[in-house]
Formats: structure tokens, sequence, C-alpha cells
């Protein structure tokens, strides 16, 4: 395919879409499939066949909205219309009504009005409104064209100064400048050259990696593309999640859709540019996901972390320079590309440009999956976007960072969302899990939780993590069994500042976080657990008083 | 000689094998300076049966492995002032502390001390302490002041300890402590 | 200066050192000891007992000495207040992850672990001890695994697949559950790739692998490693 071919392609896919007076879009993600969303799908399909409105109305299996509480969920265009819990009957009901007679069956729609507007959907931008089984969709959207772009018009130099304009920081959790680490790979000597996409998304109840590949897999295909012109890289690898079954076959179908137009292979639209892409499945463990023990799993060893230096930059995968970026960031390079390096650092603030997606989960009435730009608020996306915590409950805390993020108390409600605002009151930023917790938790409880999940997810190669975040773990049961000491208090405090300076990799640095973060926002609880035996949100010490 | 004005010094031995108290003694005649300074006051080597008050340094040999030592531990720490774990059980429960590896080690302890190896009538006697569920060092139990470990602790050791302590200054066991 | 040629200070003291070199090497040529347990000289590097954590001023973070290469106009301190405590914060771990006790050990006065423990001052352990025991295999002719003394440096592992060059030991599990093991989790005796070299219990810092009836201090060759691979250069 050579590049004009690709523009009339776009035009022709847009023209379909245009030629349609409403278009139908079901989520078939992971999080409405276990709803029914099939059936949906299918009785869609079946209604306006038998309705008669096959040409005027499109039925497009899609990717997720955001709302995966209320699925399925099922999106009428124009004018965005979002049914929620759709059933196959309601299908019926929804044909007839909105599209036949052209009102929409307000009963049936998504309530939260708040939800979307103080989003700003970039990266989602195409999520719930095209067929990720469907290239030509991503195409009609404008897809492939910041490639076009890159290939026709831009160097590979020109390329990584648009990244670098843009501020664009990695979203995989660290939040290190990707137009630097472009640079650097570029720098390096070595050949070949190997990228590496990261969608491994290990932390429990973050989803936001996994619905991005359910819902727009081109949109990650097209970013590894750009990088690799710029770098020079010649082989690609998305390493994903084994347990992500749909969005493992939605990307191996985007694979073969690329390949069959020549967006993926060799002389890619007929330059002299080759990029060929492979999946490996993850490993299964929470660890798997950093970068140098993503390494060690595709060269087939043990995925454990190994020192840094040397950097994957220079020495990745076998021994060659190596560019390993989450997902979510390549998602953003299509973009930046076709608007330019400065409109993008126009979003969000002054050092963290962007906008970033959160899996927003816990005590709160809207969850689900948002994006908004960089320095909203914690408040505005609990409150606004979340629409508060369900049967008046009072707000208590809110997990910022996934197991290994920080408790934050109401008094950092307001704090804006960034990387160096959450790191200085003691979160992360991590793979973006927010977790609303309300008043009936426990804080001491939740800390023991998340520390669990650590102690579990240790690869076990370094003493502070393994070891050190067992003894926490064991000081945690013994003042859960009323065998609490006040020095305790002072032992957890030692300890996770000690394993978060020692330990090898980001597991152990950052799992002590919530251990931390609970004794510095809520020592009251630990002094009331440890010196009164009791726990007043009624969470622990219950199987002490049956039995 | 004016007893009351001395240093009060108790030693105690508990679930060890009194090697600790042994390398004490091969303090040797560095043990008449110390008896110069100090007044003993409770000690397995002395005919005093219940631990006294106001004592200044108690030095304890042996992990805690039954009731009755869990007791006169607790007693011990209320009646001293600087407490010393002496040698590696005290410090970390040590041979005493092997039988945490077994299942049930309260039962197969005991099966094993008075039935299994008994040359005749083996039988568990009730009269003896109940043993704990596991043996350990004295820190689990009570507030320890310094440690010396060792098994045994060596006399030079044991002395420089006791020689800081008596001085007043804080003993330093880099490159002192010695475990096994 | 010549190419190379980096120029640093560890300590306060002026150090020349090569380029590619680690802090560790550079120390240890001047003179400077930093306590280290899983490096070894010849063996590749692993970082995982962070002992060897060394302050670089100008940076809040600590930096294992062991994979650290130096750069010049580098400051390195090796023995700050912060690292002593932590030193002995990873040592009161090690010894209370397994049944290490000493009185009891093969190892007894010819141990890493404990010299360690001595030398850094650790008179006590303020966790508590974890008495759960684990596998100990006495299956080979004169090669015995207690994995109750392990520490899991993996210096074993790492000379048996990159010196002696068959990979018989490996780890399986993650996290406080890794254990060291044979061929695919087998016992040593029934093990055909085993060469029985006895590299593994050369190394071993600990009791964890010795050669049965032949006292550590007969068995122990920390050189072993870096001896074969010089040998193999020339
Ligand atoms: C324990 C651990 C787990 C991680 N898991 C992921 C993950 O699932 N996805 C991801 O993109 N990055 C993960 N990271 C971060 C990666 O190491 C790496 O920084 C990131 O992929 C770089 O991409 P970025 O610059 O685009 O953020 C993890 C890091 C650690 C320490
Ligand atoms: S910090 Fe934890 S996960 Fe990371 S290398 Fe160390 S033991 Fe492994
Ligand atoms: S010697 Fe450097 S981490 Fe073990």
């Amino acid at each position: 395919m050579k590049p004009i071919d690709l523009v009339k392609l776009a035009e022709r896919d847009l023209d379909l879409r245009r030629s349609y007076k409403y278009r139908i879009n079901v989520c078939c993600s992971s999080g409405c499939l276990p709803f029914g969303a099939e059936d949906v799908l299918k009785a869609f399909e079946q209604a306006i066949k038998e309705y008669g409105v096959e040409k005027d109305c499109k039925v497009a299996r899609t990717g997720c909205v955001g709302t995966c509480s209320v699925g399925p969920a099922v999106v009428v265009e124009p004018g965005d219309y979002l049914y929620q819990s759709v059933t196959p009957e309601n299908a019926r009901e929804i044909v007839k009504e909105h599209i036949i007679k052209g009102t929409p069956i307000k009963s049936m729609l998504y309530r939260n009005e708040s939800f979307f507007k103080k989003q700003r959907r970039l990266i989602l931008r195409n999520a719930g409104k095209i067929d990720p089984y469907n290239i030509e969709d991503y195409i009609a959207m404008g897809g492939y064209s910041a490639l076009m772009k890159c290939l026709t018009s831009m160097t590979p130099k020109a390329v990584i100064d648009e990244v670098m304009a843009s501020g664009l920081r990695g979203r995989g959790g660290a939040g290190f400048l990707t137009g630097q680490k472009w640079t650097f790979v570029a720098r390096a000597s070595g050949n070949p050259k190997y990228i590496i996409a990261n969608l491994d998304e290990g932390d429990p109840g973050v989803f936001a990696n996994r619905t991005l590949a359910e819902a727009d897999p081109h949109a990650i295909i097209e970013g590894m593309l750009i990088a690799a012109y710029a770098i020079g890289a010649e082989k690609g690898y998305i390493y994903i999640r084994a347990e992500y079954p749909l969005a493992i076959t939605t990307l191996k179908k985007a694979l073969d859709q690329a390949n069959s137009l020549n967006l993926v292979g060799e002389n890619i639209l007929e330059t002299s540019f080759n990029f060929s892409i492979d999946l490996r499945l993850g490993a299964g463990a929470f660890v798997a996901g950093e970068e140098t023990a993503i390494l060690a799993s595709i060269e087939g060893q043990r995925a454990t972390p190994r020192p840094r230096p040397p950097y994957p930059a220079t020495s990745g995968l076998w021994g060659k320079p190596t560019l390993i970026q989450n997902v979510e960031t390549l998602a953003n390079i299509p973009i930046i590309i076709n608007n330019g390096g400065a409109w993008f650092a126009g979003i969000g603030t002054p050092k963290c440009s962007g906008t970033k997606c959160f899996s927003l989960t816990g005590k709160i009435n809207s969850p689900g999956l948002i994006e908004v730009p960089m320095g909203t608020t914690l408040r505005e996306v609990v409150y606004e976007i979340g629409n508060g915590i369900p049967n008046n409950r009072k707000f208590k805390a809110v997990l910022v960072g996934g197991p290994s993020g920080g408790c934050l108390p109401e008094e950092q409600i307001d704090l804006p969302i960034d990387y160096e605002s959450l790191t200085k009151v003691g979160a992360i930023m991590g793979s973006g899990g927010i977790v609303v917790i309300d008043d009936q938790s426990c804080m001491v409880d939740t800390a023991k939780f998340f520390t669990d999940f650590c102690v579990d997810e240790s690869c076990g190669k370094c003493v502070p993590c393994r070891v050190g975040l067992t003894k926490i773990k064991e000081i945690f049961e013994r003042i859960m069994r009323g065998e609490g000491r006040m020095e305790d208090m002072n032992l957890l405090e030692e300890l996770g500042n000690y394993i978060r300076e020692a330990s090898l990799c980001g597991l152990g640095q950052t799992a002590p976080n919530p251990v931390l973060t609970t004794l510095r926002y809520f020592k009251n609880e630990y002094v009331e657990h440890i010196s009164q035996k009791k726990c007043s949100a009624g969470k622990c010490f219950q199987k002490n008083e049956e039995g | 000689m004016n007893l009351e004005n001395k240093p009060r010094v108790a030693t105690v031995w508990l679930s060890g094998c009194s090697g600790c108290h042994m390398s004490f003694l091969d303090q040797d005649e560095r043990l008449i300076n110390i008896a110069a300074k100090v007044q003993f006051v409770y000690s397995p080597i002395m005919d005093v049966k219940v631990f006294p008050e106001n004592v200044d340094v108690t030095l304890v040999e042996g992990a805690v492995a039954n009731e009755e030592q869990l007791e006169l531990l607790k007693q011990v720490r209320e009646r001293t002032k600087i407490l010393i774990s002496l040698g590696d059980c005290a410090v970390t429960g040590n041979v005493t502390g092997l039988r945490n590896t077994v299942q049930n080690s309260v039962e197969s302890t005991l099966k094993k001390a008075f039935i299994e190896t008994a040359d005749v009538n083996g039988q568990i006697p009730n009269e003896v302490p109940k043993i704990l569920k596991q043996t350990v060092p004295l820190h689990e139990i009570v507030k320890v002041d310094y440690y010396i470990p060792g098994c045994p602790p060596s006399a030079d050791t044991i002395n420089y300890v006791l020689t800081e302590l008596l001085a007043g200054r804080t003993p330093n066991m880099e490159n002192r402590s010695k475990y096994g | 200066m010549g190419i190379g040629v980096i120029k640093l200070k560890i300590n306060e003291q002026e150090v020349i050192s090569r380029e590619g070199d680690t802090i560790l090497k550079a120390a240890k040529e001047h003179g400077i000891t930093i306590p280290t347990l899983c490096d070894l000289d010849g063996l590749s590097n692993f970082g995982g007992c962070r002992l060897c954590l060394v302050e670089v001023k100008g940076s809040p973070k600590l930096f294992p000495a062991c994979t650290t290469p130096v750069s010049n106009g580098m400051e390195v301190i090796t023995d700050s207040e912060r690292l002593k405590k932590y030193r002995k914060m990873a040592i009161e771990l090690i010894l209370s992850e397994r049944i290490h006790v000493c009185s009891v050990c093969v190892a007894n006065n010819n141990c890493e672990l404990q010299d360690l423990a001595n030398k850094l001052g650790v008179d006590h352990v303020n966790f508590k001890r974890d008495w759960n025991t684990h596998d100990l295999d006495t299956t080979h002719e004169f090669l015995v695994i207690d994995r109750n003394r392990c520490i899991l440096c993996t210096r074993c592992i790492r000379v048996c697949d990159e010196v002696e060059g068959v990979h018989v030991l490996d780890l399986k599990n993650r996290g406080k559950d890794t254990e060291v093991i044979i061929d695919l989790d087998d016992q040593w005796g029934v093990s055909k790739i085993c060469t029985s070299c006895r590299k593994c219990a050369k190394v071993c810092p600990v009791g964890a692998i010795y050669v049965e009836g032949q006292p550590i201090s007969q068995t122990r060759d920390k050189k072993i490693a870096e001896f074969v691979l010089t040998r193999r250069q020339s």
C-alpha cells in the first residue's frame, strides 16, 4: 500500500461511516462481556434487520466507554446517547424508539452526567466509537495518518524533537521523559534495536491498559511504529498479561490486519522502513511488568528484575538497545505527531503534560475508566466524575497508585494529580489505580491487605523486599492478634523506610507506601489497634470476639 | 567496706546449658576486681531463693522455655535497671530454640524427653513447669538493654561489657559480638 | 588523564579507577572495605543482598557498590550512620528469615553471614525469627544442601551455570517461598547432569551447601570463579 492509498482508504471508510444516519456502538470489552454484551450485540443486529433499517443504522462492536459498572453499555450516535445495563429486550426497544421514532429512551440513559464533563478523552478518543476488530474503522478516524506523516515528511530526529517538545512522560509509573528515552536508544550503539510495549498491567483493580488494547489496539501499534521509525528499531514485542484473553485476541487480529495492509512488516507504506511486531504473553506475576524483568521473561528466563545500569536503552533484549514503553505512553504518540508537541504540552500542567487514564474503583458511585488532564484534583475525580461516596457514607481516604500507592486522607483531596505532587505526599502515579475508601474501612487493615499482596508478588531476589515485607506482614498479624506493641509503629516505619530505600526494583521501593502513608495520616488507628485492641471501623478482631 | 553504695549485680539461668555462666567464671582473676566493685545479690551459684528488689545489673543466660521462666524473667525485668541478654540462647533461642522447628513441639519434646529416651517407667511428669509453645529469646518477652551473643560469649567480652557499664559507659559491640 | 581513567572520591579519599569498573572494585583496590554477601569475583552481578549499598553525594538514593559503575567526579560515602543502620537491618532480616543457629552449624566460624553479623555489631535480631523448616537433601554422594541455612544469594546457581557451565541449580517459586532447586526440582542424588564439581560448596557463603564430612575451611574457595575465568581468558 502506498501512502496515497491510505488516504483513499481513510476517505472511503469515513464516507461509509457518514452514510449511516445512526450508529449503535455496543461495548464488548471485558467489563461488559460478563453482563451479556455479546447477546445484546446480536439482539441489536437482529432488531435492525427486522425493522429493515440496516441501511440507516450501523451496529458495531466496540471497546469500552468507561462506565464498566453499569454494563452492557451502548452508545447511539449522533449525540452520544449512552444507555446503561442494556438487555437484549431493551435492544429492540431502543431500535424502535430511538432509531425508528427518533426519541431516545430517557429512563434507560446513563444517569451521571458529570462523569464525562471533567474528562478529556485523547487516548480513549476512539474507545467505544470504533470496532477494534476492524482496522478500517481506525483508519476512518484518522488512524495511521501520523505514521504516514512521519514516514513521508519527517526525519527520525524531527519525530523525537516533536515528542521531546510535547513533554510526554512515561505512563507506566516512573514518569520518565519519553523523548529523552528515545534519544538514548536512538544514540545507543548496537543492532538490531528493539521496542517493547508494556501491557503487563499486574496491579489488582487496574484495567486501563487492557481497556485501551481492547478498544483501540491500533493506537498502540501505530505508536510503536512511530517510535521504531524514530529510534531505528526493527523488531517490536507487545508484552501482554496472559490473563487478558480478549485483549490478546484483539491485538492479534489488529496485527494481522495491519500486516495485510503492509502497515507492519517490510517496506511499510512502500518506504524502506521495516518493523515487525510479535506478542509475548506475560509470566503471570506483578513484577514481570518491571522493565528488566520483562527483558528476562522475553529471553526465556525467570522474570526477575536485575540491577540498572546497564539500562535497557543501552543493553536490553539480548544485550541490544531496547526501548520499553507503556502502551498508554505509546497511544499518545500519534496524537502528538498529528497535533504537534507544543499543542500537547498545553494540556495538563507545565511539568506534566497531557492526560492520564485512571481506573476508578472502591466506594464510589460511578466507578469506571476515566481519562483526565494531568493536574485534575482528586476532589474532581472523586466527587464530580465519580459522583461521590454511595450510601451517604463519609469519605475516609483514597489510595492512589495501586497496591504500592499511598493512602491519602481528606486533607489531601485538593491535591492535583501529577507525578511530583503525588510523590510529595507519599503516593505514586503507578499505573493509575484510584481506590476510594469510606469510613467503614479500617486503614490498618487496608495497609495490611496491600502489604500481603506485595509479599506474595515479591520476586524474592533482594533482601529488603523479600524479607522486610514478610516481617511487616508478621507485625501486622501480631497487631491483629491483639499482641501489638507500641514500638511496632516505630519498627514498621523503620522497616518501611529501609525497604523503600534499599530495594532493587520499583516493587520494593514502593511497596511500603501504604504502610508509611497510613502511619503518617492515620496513626490514631494504629494506636487504637495496639493499645485498646479495638477497631473503630469494626473490621479487625472479629474472630477473637466470636471465639 | 560499705556494701550499700555498690551496684547490685545478679545473674540468672534460664534455658541454657550453663556455659555462659562458665564463661562468666572464666573471667578468672578479673572477677576479683569486679567483686570488689559490686555486690552480688542473686545467682545460680548463690543460695538466694527469691530474686531481690533494686538490682542494678542482671545478666540472664538462656532462652525462655517454660512458664516458670516466663514469670521469673518478668520479675527480673521489674526489679532490674539494666538487663543483659547473655549468650546465644538468651539472644536468639539458639539450641534451645531448635525444638521450635518441630510441629507440635510441646508434645513431641515432652515425649522425646520423658518417654522415648527414658530407661524405665517413662512418663510425662505433671510437677515440672508447663513448657511454652515456642522457646523464645528474652527480648521477645521483655525489654533488654544490652546483648552479649556467643555460644558461649567469651569471658573477655563479658568482662568488657561489665567494665564499661560499671564505668558508666555504653559498650560498643561492633567487632565484639560473636554468634556461635 | 588517559582514556578510560576515572577519578573519584571514596570517603574523601582520592581514588583512580578504570571506566566500567564498579564502585566496589575501585574501593577494594584502595583498601576500602564495603561489606558484601551475594557478590563474588568472577560471577555475574546479582545485586540481591543490598549490603554493599553506598551513598553518592548529590543523590538521595542509595547505590549498590557491586553493580554501580564509577564515574568522574563521583563522591562516594561507604559508612554513614544510615548505611550502618541499614546494613545491620539487612543482616538482622537474613538472620530472622531461616534457621540460623551458629553453634550447631557446619559453617560455624567459617561463615560470611556470621562474620558480618559480628563485624557490624548485630548483637541481636529485632524481628521474630522464623523457625519453619525447609528441605534438606542428602541424596548426593557427598554434597549436601540444607535449605534451612540458605540466604538465596544465588552464588551456587551462578557458579554452576557460568563457570561449570551445567546449570544444575536454579530457583523455584518467588518471594519468601523462593528455594534453590536441583534440576527440575529433583533430588540431588538422581541428577544426571551434576558433575559433582563441588564449586557450589566452594562458594556458598554460609553452611547451606557443603561436602559431607569435610570441614568447611577445607571446602571453601572464594577465588574459584575468578581463577577459572582468568585461566579461560588467557
Ligand atoms: C513491579 C513493577 C511492575 C511494573 N508493571 C508495569 C506494567 O504493568 N506496565 C507498565 O507499563 N509498566 C510497569 N512498570 C514500569 C516499567 O518498569 C517501566 O518503567 C515502564 O514500562 C516504562 O514505560 P514508560 O516510560 O512508558 O512508563 C512496572 C514497574 C515495577 C517496578
Ligand atoms: S524489590 Fe522485590 S520484586 Fe524487586 S528485585 Fe527486590 S525482591 Fe524482587
Ligand atoms: S554485594 Fe552488592 S547487593 Fe549483594
